[in-house]
C-alpha cells in the first residue's frame, strides 16, 4: 500500500521542466506586453467613445469574457484553418493570450481612465499641454497607477492560464510535466514540482510587476 | 481438454469428462488424439459456432438491426459459407474469447485475436486474415515509405501512447513530433493541416475516413504489426488446416480484399 516516493526520475528531466518553464514566462511576457497595449487601446476607446471602435470593443470583452480560454485556443488553432489562418502552436499560444488579456486589460484600464476626473484634462488643456502629453501625462499614466495592482494579477491569471496551451502541443512548462510523467508515471512527484515552480515563477512575475510599477508608473504618475 | 467440447450440452457428462481429463492430463496421456476432430463434429452438427466481438467496431460491433456486423463477423460467415454450414455467432469479450475455445463453447474466433507466445500456449492460430497495426497515416498524395523520411517533417501524435514511445526511438532528430493531449486532438490537427502526418492505429484511421472526407488518411509505414489470427482449439489440426485452405483461398480470389474495403476503407496489405 505505501508509495514510494521518488523524485529522482522527475530531475532526470531537469532540462525539460526548465525548457517548459522558460517557454511559459517568454510566453507570458510577449501575451503581457502585447496584450496591455490591445488593453491600453481598446480602454481609449471605450472610455472616450470614440466610434465606431468604442462598440467593436464592447463586443470583442463581452465575447473574450464570456467563453472559456481553452475554446478560444481550440477556436484559433483548430477552427481557423478552415478560413485558411494557419499558425504554428506557438503563435495560436500567444494570440490567445493576447487576445484574452486584451479583453480584461480593456475593462481594467477603462476603470482607471474614467477615475481620472475632467477637470485635470481642462486644467492640463490651459496650460497649453499638447493632445499626447495631455494622453501620457494626465490620462494614461495615473490610470495605470491606479490599476496597477489588478492588471498584475490579471497577468499572473494569464500565466497560470497558459498551462491550457500544452492541449496543442505548445511546449511550455505543463507540456514538459505532462510528457515526463507519461513517461515514468510519477504523476505525484511531476506534478509536485511543477506546481512548484509554478508557483515560484507567480512569485517572481509580481515582484518584478510591482518593481517595475514603482519604477516607471506609481511613482512617476504622483 | 479436447473432450469438453461436445459435452457442454449434457452438464453431467461435462462434469464426467472434466475429471477425465484432469486424470488423463496428470497421467501424462493425451486424449485429443483418441477424439474424433472438431471438423468432423461440425461437419456432423451443420453448423459453425464462431465467437465473435461486439464492442469492437470495425471488426465487430451491434447494428442498428440489433444484428453483429464487421470485418470478424464477415469473416465467419465467409468460412462457414466455405465449409457448407449454417453459421452460430457468439457474441464474446476480449477477455473470455479464449476462454470460450478451450472450453469448447466454441469452434473458432474469431475476434481482432493477435497472437504472443501466451496464447500460443493455450490455443493454435490459423494464417494471419485481417491487419491490425500502428503506423504513419498522411495524404495519399505523398510518398513516405519508412522512419527516415520523416527528417524536417512535422508528425502529430497522442501523447504517452504506443504509438508515441515507438515512434520517438525511430524518427530522426531532425522530424518535429508534435504530441498532443488525447487522440481527438491528434486527428484534428491532422485534418486542419497543422502536421503533416500522424502516427495512428489502422483501425483508427479507417473509422476517421468513414466520418469525414476532410483529409483522408492513407497508410504510409508500419510502426508495431499485430495482425489478427483465427483462434483453433489446441491440437486440431484437420480445422486449422482448413481455415488455412479458406483464408489462403479468400486472400487469392479477393474476397477477404472486399472485407478489408468493407471495414477498414484500405486494401488488404501484400504482405499479411
Amino acid at each position: 500500500m505505501a508509495y514510494r516516493f521518488d523524485f529522482a526520475p522527475v530531475f532526470e528531466h531537469t532540462d525539460l521542466l526548465l525548457a517548459g518553464a522558460g517557454f511559459t514566462l517568454a510566453l507570458t511576457a510577449v501575451g503581457a506586453v502585447l496584450g496591455i497595449g490591445l488593453g491600453v487601446t481598446g480602454a481609449v476607446c471605450r472610455a472616450w467613445k470614440l466610434r465606431p471602435f468604442d462598440r467593436m470593443f464592447g463586443l470583442y470583452v463581452e465575447v473574450i469574457r464570456n467563453t472559456p480560454f481553452l475554446v478560444q485556443l481550440f477556436f484559433i488553432f483548430f477552427g481557423l484553418p478552415a478560413l485558411g489562418v494557419r499558425m504554428s502552436e506557438w503563435q495560436a499560444a500567444v494570440l490567445a493570450m493576447v487576445v484574452n488579456l486584451g479583453a480584461y486589460s480593456t475593462e481594467i484600464i477603462r476603470a482607471g481612465i474614467q477615475a481620472t476626473p475632467r477637470g485635470q484634462i481642462e486644467a492640463a488643456e490651459s496650460l497649453a499641454m499638447t493632445r499626447p502629453q495631455i494622453f501620457r501625462h494626465v490620462v494614461l499614466r495615473p490610470a495605470l497607477a491606479k490599476v496597477w495592482p489588478a492588471l498584475t494579477s490579471q497577468v499572473i491569471i494569464v500565466m497560470l492560464g497558459s498551462a491550457v496551451c500544452s492541449q496543442i502541443a505548445t511546449e511550455e512548462l505543463t507540456f514538459a510535466a505532462n510528457f515526463i510523467q507519461s513517461r515514468n508515471f510519477r504523476a505525484f512527484e511531476t506534478y509536485f514540482v511543477t506546481t512548484g515552480m509554478y508557483f515560484v515563477m507567480a512569485l517572481a512575475i509580481r515582484q518584478l510587476l510591482v518593481q517595475l510599477g514603482q519604477h516607471y508608473v506609481v511613482g512617476r504618475a504622483r | 481438454m479436447m473432450s469438453a467440447h461436445t459435452a457442454t450440452r449434457r452438464p453431467f457428462l461435462r462434469s464426467l469428462c472434466v475429471l477425465a481429463a484432469g486424470i488423463a492430463v496428470s497421467a501424462g496421456l493425451g486424449l485429443s488424439d483418441a477424439r474424433a476432430d472438431v471438423l468432423t463434429d461440425i461437419q456432423k452438427a451443420g453448423t459453425l459456432r464462431v465467437a465473435v466481438p461486439q464492442d469492437f467496431p470495425p471488426f465487430g460491433s451491434v447494428g442498428t438491426d440489433l444484428k453483429p456486423r464487421g470485418y470478424d463477423i464477415d469473416m465467419a460467415s465467409l468460412i462457414a459459407k466455405e465449409l457448407g454450414v449454417k453459421i452460430e455467432l457468439i457474441p464474446v469479450t476480449s477477455t473470455n474469447r479464449i476462454p470460450y475455445l478451450t472450453t469448447g463453447k466454441a469452434d473458432l474466433v474469431i475476434s481482432s485475436l493477435g497472437k504472443n507466445p501466451d496464447r500460443e500456449k493455450v490455443i493454435d492460430f490459423s494464417d494471419a486474415y485481417a491487419p491490425f497495426f500502428n503506423g504513419v497515416f498522411g495524404p495519399e498524395d505523398v510518398k513516405l515509405t519508412k522512419a527516415e523520411e520523416l527528417a524536417g517533417k512535422t508528425i502529430g501524435v497522442t501523447r504517452g501512447s504506443v504509438e508515441d514511445l515507438e515512434l520517438t526511438k525511430i524518427t530522426p532528430a531532425t522530424a518535429t513530433i508534435k504530441r498532443f493531449e488525447d487522440n481527438n486532438a491528434t486527428i484534428s490537427a491532422y485534418l486542419t493541416g497543422q502536421v503533416q502526418f500522424v502516427a495512428t492505429g489502422n483501425v483508427v484511421a479507417a473509422a476517421v475516413n468513414d466520418m469525414t472526407k476532410l483529409r483522408r488518411l492513407g497508410s504510409k509505414f508500419l510502426i508495431k504489426n499485430s495482425p489478427c489470427y483465427v483462434g483453433v482449439a489446441k491440437g486440431e489440426a484437420a480445422l486449422a488446416t482448413k481455415v488455412n485452405a479458406i483464408i489462403a483461398k479468400a486472400k487469392k480470389d479477393g474476397s477477404l480484399n472486399d472485407i478489408a474495403q468493407r471495414w477498414l476503407h484500405a486494401p488488404l496489405p501484400k504482405d499479411l
